[in-house]
C-alpha cells in the first residue's frame, strides 16, 4: 500500500503557464465564471495570481488554444499522458465527423443545438488545457439538453454516442463535440452518456445545476478498442444543489478525462465516483479538480480502478481547493487502485489546498496495491475456492462505485462487462465446484 | 460424525529471525456432538490455534498434525477445510465491501454442498434463521461485514454457521462486544446447532458469562501457546473465581526455567 500525497500540483502548472506566455498571464486566470453571473469570481481569486503570498497560483485556462502552447508531455497536466498516442487529438484539425447519437428523451427534456456565438456557449467554465480549448473551437457551438425547472424526469436521459469506425477511405478524423446539460432549478434529473464504438473523439460536457436542482450525470466509455477519447467536463452546482457524476471507463486505447466542479452558491453538494479497468496496454487517465469558492458546500470523491495486464496504466489526479471564503467545507476523496497483474501501473496524486481553516473536514486517501489477503481468506473460509474468491472481491470491488448510479439496467450492463473481463464469473446456478 | 484432532501442534509467526513461536504444542480432540471451551489471557494464541485449523497463511505450521476424520488438515487449503467441514466465526470478522450478504452466502453454500441451493427453500432458510438472530432482512443486500456493528458481525458469523451446517465449528470470542440480549440470541443460535447433533464446537473465550447459555462438556485452560488445564464445566467456575493470575505464573516460570 502506498499513499503518495503531493501538494504544489496547482502551483507547478501555473508557474507553467507564466514561463509559458510571460508575466501577468496568470493573473488573468481566475476560475471559469459562471454563466448564470459573470462576475461571481471567487473572493481571492484575482488577488493572488503571480503573487508570491503563499497562496497556489490559479488554473490557467482560455478558449484559445494557442494560448496553451503546444504540450510537449512534460507539462504537468500532459506528463503522465502518452503523448502520441494522444497526438491525432492535439493535432486539432477541424473536422465534420461525427459519432451516432442514440437518444432516450424522457418528458420535460429538450435537444437543440446553439452556435458557437450564443451566450450560453460564451459563459461556459473555459478550457483548462490545449485539448479542451481545441474542442471548444472545433465543436463549433453546442449540443444542448434542457430539463425544465422542477422537472421530474420519469426515467434517464440516455445518450449514446457511437463511433463509426474510419470512412470509407479508412481514414478517422477526430470528432468534436459540446454538450451542454442545463437543468433548471429544483429539477431532477438523471443523464447518461454512453460512449461505445470505435473513435477518436474529443468532447467538451458542461452540467450546468440549477439552483436546488438534483443531478446525476452518468459518462459510460465501453469505447471498443483503438478507440481514444478526451475530455473536460465541468459542473457548475447551483445554490443548495446536489450533483453526483458517475464514470465509468473501460473500453478505448486511451482514455483522459478532465473533471471539474464549481458551486455557483452557498450549500452545493457534488459527488464524484469513478471506475476504471485498464487492460494490457490500456491508458486510462482521470484528472479532478474541485474548487471550493463559497462557503458550505460539500464535495466527495471515490474513484477505484483495477488493472491488469502487462502496459495497463491508469492516471488519477485528485485536485482539491478549498479558498478562504469558503468556510463550513466538507470534502473527502479517495482513490483505490487494485493491481492484479504485473507489468501494470497505477498513479494516484491527491492534493488538497485548504486556505481557511473554518471547515467542516477535509482528508483524502490513496491506496495502491494488491488483492486484500484478510478479504480472501474470508471467503475461502466459508468454501470459496481461492479463484472464484478473487472474482468476487474485484467484482465487489467495482459494484461498490457502480451501484451509485441508480440505474439497474445499467448497472447490470456494465457488472456484466466488468465480469466477462474478469474472465467470466460463473453464475451461481453453474458455478462448478470440487467436493472435497 | 467428526473428528478433529490437534496433537502437539507448535505455529509461529513472522519470518527469519522475526518468527515468533506462539503455540507450543497444542493437544486436543473433537468430536462432533462435544463442546470445548478453551479459555485463556489475551496473547496466549487463541486466535492463534482458531486461524491456524482454519489455515491462514500469516500462520507458519512449524510442528505437529491436525487431522478432520483422520485426513490431514494441514495438507488442505482453506476452503478445502471448509469444505471438510470446519467452520471458524472469526473474532474480528473481515469486510468485503461491494460483495452482497445474500450473494456471499449462496456463493458459499453452493461451495460448502457442492451445488446451488433450490432457490425457493434457500431464501426461506436465510429468512428464517435471520429472523431467529434477530437480524434485519436488509442485512441481506448490506455489503458483507461492511459498516456492522460488532454485534452484527457476530450475529453474521452465527448466520452463516447455521446455513453452512459445519461438522466442527470453532468460535472465537463470539460472545465479545455483545450485550446481554444479544449474547443469549446468539447462544441460542450456537445450541440449534448442537441439539441438530452431529456438530463439535470449539468455543474460544475469556469470559465464563457465555457458558452460562452454552453448556460446554470440557474446559480448557489456555495459557502461552498451550493447554495447561483440563477439566469439566466446574474448571470455568474456578477461573470465574480466581482468575488466570495461578496458570500464568506458573507457565512463565516453566518458560523462563
Ligand atoms: N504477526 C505477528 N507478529 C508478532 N507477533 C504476533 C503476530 N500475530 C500475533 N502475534 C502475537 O501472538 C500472540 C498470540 O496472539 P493471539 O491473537 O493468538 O492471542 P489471543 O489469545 O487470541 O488473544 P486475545 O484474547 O487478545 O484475542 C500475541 O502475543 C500476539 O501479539
Ligand atoms: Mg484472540
Amino acid at each position: 500500500m502506498t499513499d503518495q500525497n503531493t501538494t504544489g500540483l496547482t502551483t507547478e502548472s501555473a508557474v507553467l503557464a507564466g514561463e509559458l506566455f510571460g508575466e501577468g498571464v496568470g493573473t488573468q486566470a481566475g476560475p471559469p465564471t459562471t454563466p448564470a453571473d459573470s462576475t461571481a469570481v471567487a473572493p481571492g481569486a484575482h488577488s493572488h495570481g503571480g503573487t508570491p503570498t503563499g497562496s497556489p497560483a490559479e488554473r490557467f485556462t482560455s478558449t484559445d488554444p494557442d494560448a496553451f502552447g503546444v504540450p510537449t508531455g512534460r507539462e504537468e497536466t500532459w506528463r503522465f499522458t502518452p503523448m502520441k498516442r494522444i497526438k491525432p487529438l492535439l493535432d486539432g484539425a477541424a473536422s465534420d465527423a461525427r459519432v451516432t447519437w442514440t437518444t432516450d428523451l424522457p418528458e420535460g427534456v429538450e435537444l437543440t443545438r446553439v452556435d458557437a456565438g450564443d451566450p450560453l456557449v460564451k459563459g461556459l467554465p473555459e478550457p483548462v488545457d490545449r485539448l479542451a480549448a481545441l474542442t471548444r473551437q472545433n465543436s463549433d457551438g453546442a449540443d444542448v439538453v434542457r430539463v425544465a425547472k422542477e422537472a421530474q424526469l420519469d426515467r434517464p436521459v440516455t445518450l449514446g454516442l457511437a463511433g463509426t469506425g474510419g470512412d470509407s477511405a479508412g481514414e478517422m478524423p477526430v470528432v468534436w463535440g459540446q454538450l451542454v446539460v442545463e437543468v433548471g432549478a429544483f429539477a431532477k434529473a438523471t443523464v447518461v452518456l454512453d460512449h461505445s464504438g470505435l473513435a477518436k473523439y474529443s468532447g467538451g460536457v458542461t452540467v450546468l445545476v440549477g439552483d436546488g436542482a438534483q443531478v446525476t450525470l452518468v459518462s459510460v466509455q465501453e469505447w471498443a478498442p483503438g478507440a481514444v477519447h478526451g475530455g473536460q467536463y465541468d459542473a457548475v452546482v447551483g445554490r443548495d444543489a446536489t450533483f453526483k457524476q458517475v464514470v465509468v471507463t473501460l473500453g478505448g486505447d486511451l482514455v483522459r478525462l478532465v473533471s471539474n466542479v464549481q458551486y455557483a452558491g452557498p450549500g452545493g453538494s457534488a459527488e464524484l465516483f469513478g471506475v476504471y479497468f485498464s487492460d494490457e496496454t490500456q491508458h486510462q487517465e482521470h484528472r479532478l479538480w474541485v474548487d471550493h469558492a463559497v462557503p458550505n458546500c460539500t464535495s466527495n470523491v471515490l474513484y477505484k480502478g483495477a488493472l491488469q495486464g502487462e502496459g495497463a496504466r491508469t492516471v488519477w489526479i485528485g485536485d482539491v481547493r478549498i479558498r478562504p471564503a469558503a468556510t463550513g467545507t466538507e470534502t473527502y476523496e479517495l482513490n483505490r487502485n487494485l493491481v492484479l497483474t504485473d507489468g501494470a501501473r497505477a498513479d494516484s496524486v491527491p492534493n488538497l489546498e485548504i486556505e481557511t481553516g473554518e471547515i467542516v473536514g477535509a482528508g483524502h486517501a490513496s491506496a495502491t496495491g494488491r488483492f486484500d489477503d484478510e478479504q480472501l481468506f474470508y471467503l475461502c473460509s466459508r468454501g470459496i475456492d481461492a479463484e472464484t474468491a478473487r472474482r468476487l472481491v474485484v467484482r465487489g470491488f467495482f459494484a461498490d462505485v457502480v451501484q451509485h448510479i441508480g440505474v439497474d439496467a445499467l448497472q447490470d450492463r456494465l457488472m456484466a462487462t466488468i465480469d466477462a473481463r474478469l474472465g467470466a464469473l460463473p453464475a451461481l446456478d453453474e458455478q462448478p465446484v470440487e467436493v472435497a | 460424525m467428526s473428528v478433529l484432532e490437534i496433537r502437539d501442534l507448535h505455529v509461529s509467526v513472522g519470518e527469519g529471525d522475526d518468527a515468533k513461536e506462539i503455540l507450543r504444542g497444542v493437544d486436543l480432540t473433537v468430536r462432533s456432538g462435544e463442546t470445548h471451551a478453551i479459555m485463556g489471557p489475551n496473547g496466549s494464541g487463541k486466535s492463534t490455534l482458531a486461524y491456524s485449523i482454519a489455515g491462514h497463511p500469516k500462520y507458519t505450521i512449524t510442528g505437529g498434525t491436525v487431522t478432520l476424520d483422520g485426513e490431514d488438515v494441514l495438507e488442505m487449503s482453506v476452503d478445502e477445510r471448509a469444505r471438510a467441514g470446519l467452520f471458524l466465526a472469526m473474532q474480528y470478522p473481515v469486510e468485503v465491501p461491494g460483495v452482497s450478504v445474500s450473494n456471499f452466502l449462496r456463493t458459499a453454500a453452493t461451495a460448502i454442498k457442492g451445488e446451488a441451493p433450490k432457490l425457493r427453500t434457500w431464501v426461506k432458510d436465510v429468512k428464517s434463521e435471520m429472523e431467529l438472530l434477530e437480524m434485519n432482512p436488509a442485512f441481506a443486500e448490506r455489503n458483507v461485514n461492511e459498516g456492522f456493528s460488532g454485534g452484527e458481525k457476530k450475529r453474521h458469523e452465527i448466520l452463516q454457521m447455521r446455513l453452512l451446517k459445519p461438522g466442527i465449528a470453532i468460535l472465537d470470542e463470539t460472545d465479545s462486544g455483545l450485550d446481554v440480549d444479544a449474547l443469549r440470541i446468539v447462544s441460542e443460535g450456537v445450541n440449534r446447532s448442537r441439539e441438530e447433533g452431529q456438530v463439535g464446537v470449539l468455543l474460544i473465550t475469556h469470559y465464563t458469562r457465555i457458558l452460562r447459555y452454552i453448556k460446554p462438556d470440557f474446559v480448557h485452560v489456555f495459557v502461552n501457546g498451550k493447554v495447561v488445564e483440563e477439566g469439566g464445566p466446574e474448571l470455568a467456575e474456578k477461573l470465574e473465581n480466581e482468575g488466570y493470575a495461578a496458570y500464568v505464573k506458573g507457565s512463565q516460570e516453566v518458560a523462563s526455567a
